[in-house]
């Protein structure tokens, strides 16, 4: 579904993605995982446009998406959600979606529409999915730094992605509240056939979950494999994973 | 819940009435006074869909505004086309100003694209203040020939009443449409709104053309009830006072920019008759605004109101 091949990208000559590949396939879970700096969020950014590669290929669906302007890439199928909390905090958390669900449905341009009455039902369903149904009220910057990260993966819902990037979505979160998300993810997976890439640094989360795991380096991809072929692999476990992972 | 809402059309109401039966008991000053209120409510209330609602530093809104205004006074006095046309042409004109300058400013950051627009703002009201031939030059235009039913001091209140009323209900709609809604979100967060499919220039651009649009209105209100236009309609210092207003009144509420509006003519009206040093008044105003109401008096006001109804609630 999802093909990264050779992408290169340098800020003022400091090289962030130097030879990233990625593949995830339809209806699996990838993940990436990297030492912090190792370029992951830029890769992010690149394939949803956010920033434009100095070179190399993304493939969405067998079509080239480099260039794209971010919201054409989103027209396409692909959504994300933000390392950094980066929702509209003077929303409240029902508007927060209901946004996203009128941008897919293409009726951000209705003038005169009361806006109201519209999108109501599928923005339910999307908070009743991630579990914040009782706080659709909640103006969106007063939610607690756990909620604050699902409302993210909420947003990034409402535009019904065929692929979801997730950009650590458990970062900063209790042991219980990873297990929701982690719960969640699985959920996206098997009941609306959403296809995941995400990194992350809790290691056991990743193994647990990844049907595919990607490990970058210095803007490099090592590997990219299923879980326990990424255990084994030696230049993984001397580089990143270390003896005590393992 | 029920009470306050009782209240948020209640209030409207009964302030509506009031103006209505205005000219029945009010003196011509207090006329023309109110008349010149909701003329630059309606201004700034169309500057504060980019200010408040979009997250955009329009600067120089009042381009638009006196665009307007020429826009229907010349229509009146170079041609003999019916007076519908001229206030047409006044919404017209504003919008293509505002497309154009839309369109060169939109890709910049906020505070670039408001640093342009005050150059390109400028650019324009140089023109009109040197064209002589055609614009009248610092001079302005005098004597338009506005319709009779609306020229008297009663006639053009009513017109500027009514026609401020449906202006201001058709930018609340907008404000509440889809549109608006996503308009928020863009003032919140354009990265963001990006990532899930908006276009938020093309957004920003057709909010530029809508506010050029009413500000372009108002500046067609201005020579009914003035029946003259001069290039101070589009100088810069206008486009700071309806600022101003949107800053004093609340820019994250509706109605914010039409109160500060009130205050601020108001202000310039009385404190003029004593004083010609009105703008240290407005100067003294702005730093207790800043230090006292950073949220603006309307929105000090829903600040406290839904912080009473919520501890009533508990």
């Amino acid at each position: 579904m999802l093909q990264v091949t050779a992408l290169q990208k340098s800020f003022d000559g400091f090289m962030a993605v130097s030879d990233a590949h990625l593949h995830a396939a339809q209806g699996e879970i990838t993940a990436v995982i990297g030492p912090n700096g190792a370029g992951k969020t830029t890769l992010f950014h690149l394939i949803t446009g956010q920033i434009t590669p100095d070179r190399g290929s993304i493939r969405f669906k067998d079509k080239d998406i480099v260039s794209l302007p971010p919201y054409a890439i989103c027209r396409l199928g692909i959504s994300r959600s933000y390392q950094v909390v980066n929702v509209f905090d003077r929303l409240d958390v029902f508007e927060n979606v209901r946004v996203a669900v009128l941008s897919r449905q293409r009726r951000s341009f209705n003038l005169f529409a009361n806006a109201r009455r519209m999108a109501v039902k599928e923005t339910r369903e999307i908070l009743q999915t991630v579990g914040l149904g009782d706080k659709a009220g909640r103006i969106s910057g007063t939610l607690s730094h756990g909620d604050r990260k699902v409302l993210e993966i909420a947003v990034a819902l409402g535009n019904r992605p065929e692929l979801l990037i997730l950009d650590e979505p458990t970062a900063g979160m209790s042991p219980e509240e990873t297990e929701i998300v982690l719960q969640l993810m699985r959920r996206l997976r098997s009941e609306m056939g959403i296809t995941l890439v995400f990194c992350e640094h809790d290691m056991e989360m990743v193994f647990t979950l990844a049907d595919q795991i990607m490990v970058m380096q210095h803007g490099r991809t090592l590997i990219q494999d299923r879980p326990d072929a990424v255990r084994n692999h030696p230049e993984v476990r001397a580089a990143y994973l270390g003896d005590d992972e393992c | 819940m029920t009470q306050s809402r009782f209240q948020a059309l209640v209030i409207p109401a009964v302030l509506l009435l009031a103006l209505a039966f205005l000219p029945q008991f009010g003196t011509r000053f207090y006329i023309y006074l109110v008349s010149l209120i909701l003329i630059q409510g309606l201004l700034a209330t169309s500057l504060n869909l980019l200010l408040g609602f979009g997250g955009m530093y329009q600067f120089h809104h009042a381009v638009f505004y006196g665009t307007g205004a020429y826009a229907t006074a010349l229509v009146l006095t170079k041609t003999g086309s019916p007076a519908w046309v001229a206030f047409a042409a006044a919404p017209l004109a504003g919008g293509i100003l505002s497309l154009l300058i839309g369109v060169v400013c939109v890709r910049l950051s906020k505070l670039y694209f408001g640093m342009l627009q005050i150059s390109l703002g400028s650019l324009v009201w140089t023109i009109v203040y040197r064209w002589y031939n055609f614009t009248g030059g610092d001079d302005g235009i005098h004597g338009i020939p506005v319709p009779d039913a609306i020229s008297s001091g009663v006639g053009a209140y009513y017109f500027t009443l009514a026609v401020t009323v449906v202006s201001l209900f058709i930018l609340y709609r907008i404000i509440r449409s889809p549109f608006g809604m996503t308009f928020q979100a863009v003032r919140d967060n354009p990265v963001r709104c990006e990532a899930i499919g908006v276009n938020v220039r093309v957004h920003q651009l057709i909010g530029m053309v809508i506010a050029g649009a009413f500000a372009g209105i108002a500046g067609s209100l201005f020579v009914t009830v003035e029946g003259s236009v001069f290039p101070e309609l589009m100088f810069w210092t206008l486009s700071l006072e309806i600022l101003i207003m949107c800053l004093l009144g609340g820019w994250f509420t509706f109605f914010g920019p039409m109160l500060g509006a009130a205050v601020i003519v108001s202000l310039q009206t009385f404190v003029g008759i004593y004083t010609e040093y009105w703008t240290m008044v407005l100067g003294i105003v702005l730093m207790m605004l800043i230090l006292l109401l950073p949220q603006g008096v309307l929105g000090f006001f829903m600040e406290r109101w839904i912080k009473i109804s919520r501890s009533e609630e508990n």
